[in-house]
């Protein structure tokens, strides 16, 4: 196999469609007589239900059924836990899992309680203001430590508490540790991750067809197989009796691949009830009420080192909220846990999470997933303790780093795949490196920084690191087909958000069948072209698909090759796939196209030879026996007017290692993206409740997210350290460029304020935040 | 976020628009450029009866030279008009330099300069501006139709002066005083956000060189457009020292206004910002008065 297409940045085969409008998103899914769904959402955060007066809405010209629970009847129920807890020792973990619409109890502000179906969303909505549900208020639990209190309400009343969940993982002896330290650091971190706030909100259509018996839904989901799967069974129809489509979708981040949500399993059933078709388009109002979030957790972290630097050991107690409900287990939390440790060689790790119940909605991962709080606790921690050593920030990492010849390394801890984190591969220093050239750091330090400071300007530099366990199993899978027209069809079972899928993936087989990646058609996300598979999240879709189809791929090349030397009368080793023909490398007149190959392989008449598959096509699958490791590092420059506490980003870069790069193009557009959220979650983004739990920035009017205006120009450098765990040597990288910038942040504002000697231990920040940092130590002077 | 049903007339001149709003009344809602008012049906904030659409009447998009070498605006100009207008960059300056803090392009090409004086939105830039160069509003209705000064024009939180049979036509702009210098300071969240505090400044210096008639008003502090009539007896007749400059705006600050609180920012931050605002407008303000750069 050549290596022609992949590492090319080629554009990209799905963006004349979307580019032009002529991508279908749900949402352009048009049916005849099809229904609309609104819903009756809950405006208390918790409280019991007394009782519900839908007699108006029932009655009115164009309302065609209100549903209520106890309208469900035996179709009520909890929904499945989508992940279970991790096989760790003295685990505690409580699931408790949403449920279709509220019945005596509400939970969260936003919880469905009432469906409404009518001809028109506007006559749904109208019918919603007519339905009357009698609350009783409950006192709200808000509040992460509060919510753990002996005195605190419960939210699920037959728990002993609101604890979810409670894990402790450790690798050495952090006391032993901490017995031999020169330095121990002790600090209270608070990271508060925001809402993915996707450009396409979530939408439904579901129809069924009582002559075929099948029921079609097209669903904004990121895993279509699974949700096929699920809805077969909860329906009580066989597995070929739906047909789930994820067609283009406006960006997943994550939540799109909570499953199962409400309205995902309401609209199909209500379908079935009413033999109509049925769309729900989720409203933005709506999206940050009843699609999932990240949230905060609280930190207080103990760091050990020497008073040359090295880090001896790291104990870490956290507590992370979960929401109502926890139906997506400890992926979050356990993510926190194990990647705190990042690139760095720390012999001896204590680490502890309470997971808590809380009236808001439910947490599950989104881009990042959790990793972003270990990797500001342990990046601030690192910045605390150079300071207190008098040690350059850069300088404390790389005297940390795990070295080369310790890959595989292991860090024992149990990770979200259920397996120990074991770092496949990686090479920290030439990525610090690169990223200290491409932002000038000696320089700006030593010359650039002082002439500014002079001039009475408050710049700053912040350069942080992070690793990323990406990639993770159990599988996914692919068909790959050469038609007779010489095309290529991909089939496979992992969705597409938004991730170039359609190109990098393409790229791959183009390579093993000498075709032009123009010449192959991808299609993810239906689960008639393909029923097995898992989904798109972890930042698996280029190591596990890629894998996948490159295999496949691989067995496609196998057979065209058997076949071709039968016809060209040439051993197989002499041949080679250039440009849609097979030929003899000595004597390239010899040579068959593709697609006669593959008529040739499909005849209409004749005998073909005992054992004989037709066609040219291979189905096959990747499974990894663990996850891959991606790595690192961020460095910017940043200004702060101390007067009104805002700031100007003046450089940024990012060095990114990801093994083997399918298509630098995307993964250029990945790292920007990742960042650009990461510079919300940072600045810009926060969510907001009040004691009420009523969600105070529920619209992009109170909800920031940064524009264009607010994202620099980015340099992105690539470092490769292909992975040996899979063929291709690609590791994940959709999550990354999201992951350290919070305390990038952090560091290169401190830097920028040094002579306020603040310490930011905290994200989201924000203008008024600073003024309250830099006010506590005008008052402290 | 579909709006609850309401009837839609679109009158293609102004008797016609009129004699609606004079039939309708209390329960119609004028349609402008629609980019508050869409937003705040579809979220079921606000449900009138009856849209009156002014996009049909030419005649109310317009931008003239006044006699006195002001300009008036016609109602249903559109943001975009104002900002790339010559006449409106060589006589009212201010505006002109406004004008790129009004949200974002998108935003100006469809939201008009009347919709946002009759809006009257506490965050937004126009109210402030209009009270700080002492603009007037012209209100029609059946009746007839009379000049409200902007002073008189905004009376509180998305209110104003207009009877409920009256639609606001036009603005007038005073030309711009002799020896005046202006500037406008806005901090926001992000480009193109309403200001968490916004600052208008207007003065003039006699020929002493001592301050006379300032006018600075604030968006984002207040139940409407605030001007800071204590920090303007402050400079009134003093030249405008550092030091001058400084008690003024710590008075603005400290008397002038009474901000709010919301997730953006504190009541104290927004004090703070008013303070620090203030100093940088009156600086420039001065500095422009006195016929230097700024």
């Amino acid at each position: 196999m050549s290596k022609r297409y992949i590492g090319q940045r080629i554009k990209r085969n799905e963006d004349p469609a979307l580019l032009t409008g002529q991508a279908l998103f749900t949402d352009d899914v048009h049916l005849p007589g099809m229904l609309h769904v609104a819903f009756v959402r809950s405006d208390y955060a918790h409280g019991r239900i007394r009782s519900i007066d839908a007699s108006y809405a029932r009655e009115m010209p164009g309302v065609v059924a209100v549903y209520t629970a106890a309208d469900l009847g035996a179709y009520w129920r909890p929904g499945p836990p989508l992940v279970s807890p991790p096989p760790v020792k003295g685990a505690i973990f409580n699931a408790r899992t949403q449920v279709p619409l509220a019945k005596d109890k509400v939970r969260h502000v936003g919880e469905a309680i009432v469906m409404i179906v009518a001809e028109s969303r506007y006559i749904a909505e109208d019918a919603v203001e007519q339905v009357f549900v009698d609350i009783e208020a409950l006192p709200a639990v808000v509040d992460l430590e509060k919510a753990l209190a002996p005195d605190a309400i419960l939210i699920h009343e037959d728990l002993d508490s609101n604890l979810a969940a409670y894990i402790f993982q450790q690798k050495g002896d952090y006391e032993s540790a901490r017995a031999q330290a020169d330095v121990v650091i002790k600090r209270r971190l608070y990271y508060d991750h925001g809402i993915a706030a996707a450009m396409e909100n979530r939408g439904i259509v579901a129809t069924w067809d009582a002559k075929t018996q099948r029921l079609t839904m097209w669903d904004t989901t990121q895993a279509p197989v699974v949700i096929r799967n699920g809805m077969a069974a909860m329906l009580g129809l066989s597995e070929s009796q739906v047909r789930v489509i994820a067609p283009f979708i406006g960006g997943g981040f994550g939540p799109k691949i909570m499953m199962f949500y409400p309205e995902e399993v309401l609209l199909p059933w209500a379908s079935m009830q009413l033999q109509r078709p049925i769309k729900w388009i989720e409203d933005r109002r709506e999206n940050f009420f009843a699609t999932t979030h990240e949230r905060d957790q609280i930190h207080w972290a103990e760091i050990a080192l020497t008073k040359e630097g090295r880090v001896l050991g790291f104990k870490d107690e956290f507590i992370h909220d979960t929401g109502a409900y926890d139906p997506y287990g400890l992926t979050v939390p356990i993510n926190s846990q194990c990647t705190l440790l990042g690139c760095y060689d720390v012999p001896n790790y204590a680490s502890e999470f309470k997971v808590v119940f809380t009236n808001k909605t439910l947490v599950t991962p989104y881009r990042g997933a959790g990793r972003q709080h270990g990797v500001f606790v342990m990046e601030r921690m690192l910045d605390i303790a150079a300071r207190q050593l008098g040690i350059d920030r850069a300088e404390i990492r790389r005297r940390n780093f795990i070295p080369p010849d310790k890959f595989p390394y292991n860090n024992e801890l149990i990770y979200q795949d259920f397996v120990p984190l074991v770092y496949d591969s990686g090479n920290y220093e030439p990525a610090l490196d690169k990223a200290l050239e491409m932002i000038g750091y000696e320089q700006f330090i030593s010359e650039e920084q002082p002439r500014l400071r002079a001039e009475g300007r408050h710049v700053g530099i912040g350069v942080v690191t992070y690793v990323e366990g990406t990639g993770i199993g159990p599988y996914e899978g692919a068909r790959v087909q050469v038609e007779s027209t010489g095309k290529v069809n991909v089939s496979t079972g992992i969705g597409t958000q938004g991730q170039g899928h359609f190109t990098s993936f393409a790229q791959v087989v183009a390579d093993q069948l000498g075709v032009s990646p123009r010449d192959v058609h991808l299609v993810t996300g239906d689960t008639d072209q393909f029923h097995w598979g898992t989904g798109t999240f972890a930042s698996r879709g280029a190591v596990v698909a890629g894998n996948a189809i490159n295999a496949a791929a691989a067995a496609v090349r196998r057979k065209i090759l058997a076949m071709a030397s039968r016809e060209l009368e040439a051993p197989e080793e002499d041949l080679e796939l250039v440009d849609g023909v097979v030929r003899d490398k000595k004597n390239p007149e010899f040579a068959i196209a593709l697609k006669d190959l593959a008529a040739k392989a499909n005849p209409l008449r004749g005998a073909v030879r005992p054992g004989t598959e037709p066609g040219l096509e291979a189905t096959d699958y990747f499974g990894p026996e663990r996850g891959v490791t991606a790595n690192g590092v961020h460095a910017m420059i940043l200004e702060v007017d101390p007067e009104t506490a805002m700031i100007k980003i003046l450089k940024y870069v990012a060095v990114h290692d990801c093994g083997t790069v399918l298509n630098p193009l995307i993964v250029d557009g990945q790292v920007q993206g990742g960042i650009a959220q990461g510079i919300g979650n940072a600045f810009y983004e926060k969510i907001v409740y009040d004691d009420n739990g009523q969600l105070l920035t529920a619209s992009f009017m109170d909800y920031l997210l940064p524009t264009s205006m607010e994202v620099p120009s980015l340099d992105i450098g690539h470092e490769t350290t292909p992975s040996p765990l899979n063929p291709l040597g690609t590791k994940g990288t959709g999550e990354a460029g999201a992951i350290p910038v919070g305390p990038l942040f952090a560091q290169a504002v401190e830097d920028a304020l040094a002579e306020y000697d603040l310490e930011v231990l905290e994200i989201p920040l924000s203008p008024n935040r600073l003024f309250e940092l830099l006010q506590s130590k005008n008052k402290d002077a | 976020m579909k709006p609850p049903p309401f009837a839609y007339h679109a009158p293609t001149t102004l008797d016609e628009a009129l004699q609606l709003m004079a039939e309708h009344g209390y329960g119609a809602k004028v349609l402008a450029g629609g980019q508050s008012l869409i937003a705040t049906m579809n979220f079921r904030l606000a449900a009138p009866a009856v849209l009156i659409d002014l996009n049909k009447i030419p005649e109310l998009s317009i931008i003239q030279p006044t006699a006195e070498g002001g300009a008036l605006v016609g109602a249903m100009t559109r943001h975009v008009q104002v900002e790339q207008s010559e006449l409106i960059a060589r006589t009212a300056p201010l505006l002109h330099a406004t004008m790129p803090h009004i949200a974002h392009p998108q935003i100006r090409n469809r939201g008009t300069f009347g919709g946002s004086i009759a809006h009257a939105d506490p965050a937004a830039e126009l109210p402030a501006f209009l009270r700080a160069v002492r603009g007037q509003v012209l209100a029609q209705s059946r009746r007839g139709q009379r000049w409200i000064d902007a002073d008189d024009f905004f009376i509180g939180l998305f209110s104003t002066a207009l009877e409920p049979d009256e639609i606001v036509t036009a603005v007038r702009l005073p030309a711009m005083p002799a020896r005046s210098g202006w500037s406008m300071q806005e901090l926001s969240r992000r480009h193109g956000d309403f200001a968490l505090v916004a600052v208008e400044a207007l003065l003039t210096l006699d020929a002493d060189g001592a301050c006379d008639d300032v006018r600075l008003a604030f968006c984002g502090v207040g139940e409407g457009p605030v001007l800071a009539t204590a920090a303007a007896a402050v400079l009134q007749g003093q030249r405008p020292t550092a030091e001058v400059i400084e008690a003024a705006a710590a008075i603005a600050a400290s008397d002038d206004v009474d901000p709010h609180s919301d997730v953006h920012a504190t009541s104290a931050y927004r004090r703070h910002l008013v303070d620090v605002l203030a100093k940088r407008a009156l600086t420039a303000a001065c500095a422009r008065a006195a016929g230097e750069e700024v």
